[in-house]
């Protein structure tokens, strides 16, 4: 590789050509910083619109200031990252900014975790000139079920406009209007809730201000948790335990189970329990689902639908109700790891401490906000009763954590409550790309063919790749896999079975780069998806340490069939565990 | 057109348009028609004369008269006396204003004697929607010549010797640009005309579109040949509907004639030209952003580099060139690059094409060679400023150019001293301002057209200019302080500095230009509140002078908020705190008693 | 506790605003389509090859069809071009020339490029905004009048320059917009 040598800041050093002026200085160990820039190395998406005007540094021999984030070092090339024309220039920038953004930040849901703020105390932004003649330029907020809107604090990075439309090819957001009043906005200004938003949250997870935050349920929480007549349980999902650690200072990639449960017992919640176990649940159910639409296919049924495509991620199911409305029935018809924990819940858990269906709070802990959209679906209430009661994400439960004193890191381990509170390792790998794939794959192999897997680890269905696929020997009988992440990369896959193209036998899909490790709910990784490298290898780990590594040998499980269910697509499992797909596709065309 | 004795030149430009030239040339023919001369005269609708000012205008040659403001039914006048009796009809001739004389032959006149029409040759003379007339002045003829006898370098090289440089604002050197994407490997390359002319008061464009279209199609195809290009996109303004017009003509004409398509010539050379509109957004003057709007986006510029010549149009290398330029290319090959680098200063040759508008008598659109002095254009072809009034300063480049007073009068317009003296050459605008003129209000007035028409992409421009328009807003309205031009002279300079596009690199030049050369008036309206020129409302104040004031009333009856106070017969007084000053108290006094400063 | 008070307050103003924007959205007219306008906006789509390159020709002939562009209008270009419906209110937000708005029968032009700026065009802008009392952007009332601002048309000679439909008046003074808009009485 060519490489040519510049110098920044009066120190010399040589980069591979093409190499931008940012990371050259990078390597020198130079900080620039940046706003509205996003590099999400192992996701392919570099988003560098060059239009905070932050990064600047002066080149010698150019008139004006050059963007260090899109501009190509080159050889020879003189740079200067901090003279006094650069300060004064970013201060003025960053005072204009400001003179256009609220400034309510005592009350802001992004106080303290927001790079403008943290970018107005690095500036020394003391006073905003001019404030009182200033316009602002003022939108209306905007309420859905998972996520606001509040675009007044929007200053047009895009960064949540380049991860809806070319990670996730949702197209719900586009920049919109001219100049001054340009802002990241739905079709028409509508609200996101009559959008083809899916609430996957990505747009929540990059926006460096509080422009787009989540819904914040932590106050009903608290509310439930201190009235006496209601039973509170709750639910972690996996992906959660790999990065709430982060939230208080610990490194990525720390898993966090056993000080996780004790605080929620600490919490005031009656009973801690484990998603994870409902992943196990879902494996029977969209396993044995597998394995049926398998044979009939074999036996030579035409009207089997192939591949199967999983249902565990709720902004997936939004994707393709929207978008994919001729293919309602193609994927699994197994409600979600969250709905199926709150059906068993309501029901079966109930009976058991004799607590009345009103009287239960199911609360879940998910790394999502799509979740929060989810439990909100008709499909999983009974008589309005949901199923979930409501879904907080990572960040609330560490924040909640942080009000109530408790200094995590000091926290002991201790156990989930039996009996929803037991899990393989299967169950835990729900939490990246690849692992539902992977999870079934255990107990579809051994199902089918009777015998036991001399190795547990599917190291052909791991990775950060975007698509992903392999085929695995049932004994005989090759089984093609597909996996996506990202919706756009689902897009792909979808493409191929709408026109009938694919060759796939199962396909797995998370709308999240890395999967729920990666989702909108987690803490904030600032474009650092070194951070989901690690909560990657976290739950792996979690998985490895695990005795019972597959979804069927799970006690628990076994004895929920027993006990309630029957068998895996029995008639009740079916009216409790499984669901249906409506067509979503937004339409404001009125015909006469 | 050499088959007729006498040719009537009627002007088809929009300007003269508007004032019913289609009618006027309609009554021509019908008057010829209707006396038989048909087979001796031929009425010809032209592209425009330039002299927008004077319109309707009907030039008829060989005599060179040059007929103003006629009117349709002028049409027989013309026709019984000039066409028939051979004796013009005074009344309609040109009065030079600076001797009351009639001026008969448009050769004589101070607007067209300093000019040199190289863009422009066949505005005014040609049927625009006849390519054979273009034919018949040499056109095409630079096409064949490059074709059949040059390879793309050694045209290239022409271009290059001609010195020609871009017109449409920067000024880049047109040669080293398309050698820049010839030199790029690409299947597939493009060239572009930028036809999406946005400079409020510049219409030089439109009027090269509009009078002469062949001379860009045939440029584009040069340009196509030497960069390795086979499809040609005009951008233009959908806001253009006769060039848009015309120009379609002549594409469809030019195919016909095999000038455009496959093998032209007889070579293994194909190219053809389709057309992109714009839907107004001065942004997309800026090659990238014109792009992006080409190819159905926002018109959002993006950062250079990859240059358009690398990276351009669906990521392929394109040229972009705006209608000026183009229109150069034909006769550089046809009078050799010597001829043309003869012309103009030392590193600005050729002439240049401004939309002379504003306080001047003569507003129209002028060629002149570059290096002429402000003061040639604005007293001798301008004729000078409106009314006796006192020149003040001149408006070059646009909205983002900047102001040149009295001391520049003397300078030689090149790209290199506008740029010296704060200013920039931009596609060509040139707006005269006379004493009159507030030039805080001139400023704010461009930043208002600035903070319309910014993209919104980057902070500086997005969230800069409209700080720089509020700013400016309060000084005009009386509630400056002295901070603000200092604060005004920094955000300028941010915005220039760190502006993503050249919108915003130049957008804050008419503040920094004027509170340079007119900073007393900066000082006028904050510290002691008041508009030197008269012009910011605010500041003005009405009062009654006691000596004209009879007390009849009116005024007090007039006023809106009851802010006049005075019995009948008695004198009024106006309270300046109730005062909105509307005005019309002024309006309604018969006996000028009512005065604002 | 006082911090759930706080939130909750919070909660409702936040559902406050929601039913005013509800409303809002409700207030958007809804312009309902034959079915042989959607097949219209269907054909000019199909002459650009529903290439979404061609977004803005598209743009510029269905407003050319429909003398302006409605959501449900965009809507329906958005399909036949494969492109989300978000990115086409983008393109025709940003640019000036494309309006959601009806025109009125005799939209009203008022050049406000520099030459006409600095020969008072503002003046008979205003005297336009208070005898049809609308502002720029508007149609008035009745549908008959609406008033958009241009920059330049090119006829710099006649500044200020205005033109009502078709028709260009020039040199144009505030006295004379009321004779002017008289013409088109009808």
């Amino acid at each position: 590789m060519e490489k040519i040598k510049l110098t920044i800041d009066n120190k010399q050093v040589e980069v591979a050509k093409g190499t931008t002026v940012l990371k050259a200085a990078q390597q020198l160990g130079i900080d620039i910083p940046t706003l509205c820039y996003m590099h999400l190395n192992d996701l392919n998406i570099e988003h560098k619109p060059a239009g905070c005007r932050i990064c600047v540094v002066e080149v010698d021999g150019r008139k004006n200031l050059a963007p260090s984030c899109a501009t190509e070092a080159a050889e020879g090339m003189v740079v200067k990252t901090h003279s006094l024309r650069v300060l004064n220039a970013r201060k003025t920038v960053m005072e204009l900014i400001l003179s256009d953004h609220p400034k309510d930040c005592l009350s802001c849901a992004k106080s303290g975790k927001c790079d403008l703020q943290d970018m107005a105390v690095k500036f020394g932004i003391r006073e905003i000139p001019n404030q009182d003649i200033a316009e602002m330029s003022t939108y209306r907020k905007d309420f859905s079920p998972s996520l606001i809107r509040d675009m007044d604090k929007c200053i047009m990075c895009r960064r949540c406009e380049t991860m809806c439309n070319d990670f996730q090819t949702v197209g719900a957001l586009s920049a919109i209007n001219r100049g001054f009043y340009s802002v990241v906005a739905p079709a028409f200004e509508m609200e996101i809730e009559d959008s083809p938003c899916t609430y996957c949250g990505q747009c929540v997870a990059v926006c460096p201000t509080g422009a787009l935050t989540e819904v914040d349920h932590t106050n009903q929480l608290i509310s439930d948790l201190a009235n006496p007549a209601k039973t509170v349980i709750v639910q972690t999902a996996p992906a959660v335990r790999a990065a709430l650690g982060e939230e208080f200072g610990m490194p990525a990639g720390t898993s966090v189970t056993g000080q996780m449960v004790t605080a929620l017992r600490e919490l005031g919640f009656d009973y801690v329990f484990d998603t994870d176990f409902a992943a196990d649940l879902t494996i029977m159910e969209e396993g044995t689902e597998l394995l049926d639409r398998l044979t009939r296919h074999l036996n030579g049924d035409k009207n089997v639908k192939l591949p199967i495509l999983t249902s565990c991620c709720p902004s997936w199911v939004n994707f393709f109700e929207q978008q994919f409305t001729d293919l309602l029935d193609v994927p699994s018809t197994a409600r979600s790891p969250q709905q199926m924990f709150g059906a068993i819940a309501k029901t079966y858990f109930a009976d058991k401490i004799g607590v009345k269906r009103e009287n239960l709070v199911v609360v879940s802990i998910m790394p999502c906000l799509a979740k929060k959209y989810e439990c909100q679906r008709d499909e999983f209430k009974v008589d309005g009763n949901p199923d979930v009661d409501y879904s907080i994400t990572t960040r609330e439960i560490a924040s909640l954590i942080k009000r109530a004193n408790l200094k995590f890191e000091q926290l002991p381990n201790s156990d989930f409550d039996a009996p929803l509170g037991e899990s393989t390792g299967a169950g835990v790998i729900f939490g990246v790309t690849g692992g539902v794939i992977e999870a079934a794959t255990r107990t579809a192999y051994e199902l089918h063919t009777g015998k036991t897997l001399q190795k547990v680890d599917f190291e052909e269905l791991r990775g950060l790749g975007g698509i992903r696929h392999a085929t695995i020997d049932f004994d005989g009988l090759p089984i093609k896999i597909g996996i996506a992440h990202g919706l756009g990369n689902a897009r792909k896959l979808l493409e191929d079975v709408r026109s009938g193209k694919s060759e796939f036998h199962a396909i797995e899909i998370m709308a999240c780069p890395g999967g729920c490790i990666g989702g909108g709910g987690q803490p904030l990784h600032h474009g650092n998806s070194k951070i989901i490298q690690k909560r990657f290898e976290a739950i792996y780990k979690e998985d490895a340490g695990k005795t019972i590594r597959k979804s069927h040998e799970n006690p628990y499980i076994i004895k929920l069939y027993e006990e309630f269910l029957g068998k895996p697509m029995s008639e009740k499992a079916h009216h409790l565990l499984h669901t249906h797909y409506v067509d979503k596709s937004k339409k404001i065309i009125y015909m006469k | 057109m050499s088959d007729f004795k006498i040719h009537l030149l009627v002007c088809g430009g929009t300007g003269c348009k508007a004032s019913e030239s289609a009618r006027v040339a309609e009554n021509l023919k019908n008057e010829i028609a209707g006396q038989g001369l048909d087979d001796f005269a031929q009425v010809i609708t032209t592209g425009c004369f330039g002299f927008c000012e004077k319109g309707p205008i009907v030039k008829i040659i060989p005599d060179n008269t040059f007929y103003t403001q006629v009117s349709p039914a002028d049409a027989k006048e013309i026709v019984d006396e000039h066409i028939v009796k051979g004796r013009k009809v005074e009344r309609l001739l040109y009065l030079n204003p600076e001797n009351n004389e009639r001026v008969s032959d448009s050769k004589g006149m101070n607007f067209y004697k300093k000019q040199l029409r190289i863009a422009l040759r066949n505005c005014g003379i040609i049927d625009p929607e006849n390519i054979d007339e273009y034919i018949a002045r040499e056109g095409y003829e630079a096409l064949g010549k490059v074709l059949s006898t040059m390879t793309p370098e050694e045209a290239i090289a022409v271009v290059k010797a001609s010195g020609l440089r871009g017109r449409g604002g920067a000024g880049f050197p047109t040669g080293l640009k398309w050698e820049l994407t010839r030199q790029t490997k690409s299947d597939i390359k493009y060239v572009v005309c930028n036809a999406d002319e946005g400079d409020p008061g510049a219409f030089m464009d439109r009027s090269i579109l509009e009078g002469d279209p062949h001379s860009v199609i045939e440029a584009m195809a040069i340009n196509g040949y030497c960069t390795g290009a086979s499809e040609g996109l005009v951008y233009i303004r959908a806001e253009y509907p006769l060039a848009i017009e015309r120009l379609k003509t002549a594409i469809r004409q030019a195919r016909e004639y095999g000038l455009l398509g496959k093998n032209i010539f007889g070579t293994n050379f194909s190219f053809d030209i389709t057309l992109r509109y714009g839907a107004g957004a001065f942004v997309c003057g800026e090659e990238t952003a014109l792009i992006h709007s080409m190819e159905g986006l926002r018109g959002e510029p993006t950062l250079k580099p990859p240059f358009p010549s690398v990276e351009g149009y669906l990521k392929k290398p394109t040229n972009v060139n705006n209608i000026e330029t183009y229109a150069n290319i034909p006769v550089i090959f046809n009078k050799g690059p010597e001829w043309f680098a003869s012309i103009g200063t030392e590193k600005s040759k050729g002439t240049k094409v401004f939309a002379l508008a504003g306080k001047v008598n003569n507003v129209g659109l002028i060629e002149v060679p570059m290096g002429i002095t402000l003061r040639e254009v604005i007293f001798e072809i301008g004729g000078g400023i409106k009314n006796g009034k006192k020149f003040k300063a001149v408006q070059t480049g646009g909205p983002s150019g900047g102001c040149l007073t009295e001391k520049h009068l003397d300078t030689p317009i090149d790209y290199d001293n506008l740029i010296a003296a704060g200013s920039m050459m931009g596609s060509g605008g040139m707006v005269v301002m006379d004493e009159d003129d507030c030039m805080v209000d001139v400023a704010k007035y461009f930043l208002d057209f600035t903070v319309e028409e910014s993209c919104g992409k980057c902070n500086p421009c997005r969230i800069g200019n409209k700080r720089l328009y509020e700013l400016l807003d309060k000084i005009t309205k009386g509630n400056g302080v002295k901070e603000d031009v200092d604060r005004l002279i920094n955000l300028s300079n941010v915005i220039k500095d760190t502006s993503l596009c050249m919108l915003g690199g130049s957008s804050p030049n008419p503040v920094l230009a004027t509170i340079e050369h007119f900073r007393d008036e900066y000082e006028a309206h904050i510290i002691d509140k008041r508009c030197p020129a008269g012009v910011c409302k605010a500041l003005m104040v009405y009062s009654i002078v006691e000596e004209n004031c009879v007390g009849c009333t009116a005024c007090a009856r007039a006023c809106p908020v009851g802010a006049i106070t005075g019995e009948r017969k008695q004198i009024h007084i106006i309270d300046q705190a109730l005062c909105i000053k509307c005005g019309a108290c002024m309006d309604r006094c018969k006996f000028n008693a009512v005065i604002v400063k | 506790m006082k911090e759930i008070l706080r939130f909750a307050q919070n909660d409702k103003k936040a559902d406050d605003s929601k039913n005013i924007e509800k409303k809002q959205n409700m207030s958007r007219i809804k312009v309902e389509l034959r079915k042989d306008q959607i097949e219209k906006i269907g054909e000019i789509c199909q002459s650009f090859n529903n290439e979404p390159g061609e977004l803005i020709n598209v743009l510029h002939k269905t407003q050319g069809t429909f003398g302006y562009l409605p959501a449900e209008v965009q809507e329906v270009i958005a399909k036949n071009l494969n492109v989300p419906v978000a990115k086409v209110y983008g393109v025709v937000t940003f640019y000036s020339f494309f309006t959601m708005i009806p025109k009125g029968k005799y939209p009203v032009s008022i050049c406000t490029g520099t030459a006409c700026y600095v020969r008072g065009a503002e003046k008979v802008l205003d005297e336009f905004k208070k005898e049809l009392k609308i502002q720029v952007g508007e149609t008035s009332a009745d549908g008959k009048f609406s008033i958009a601002c241009l920059r330049c048309v090119g006829a710099c000679g006649l500044a200020p320059v205005v033109m009502v439909g078709e028709k260009t008046y020039g040199r144009v003074a505030p006295e004379m917009v009321k004779d002017i808009l008289a013409e088109y009485k009808d």
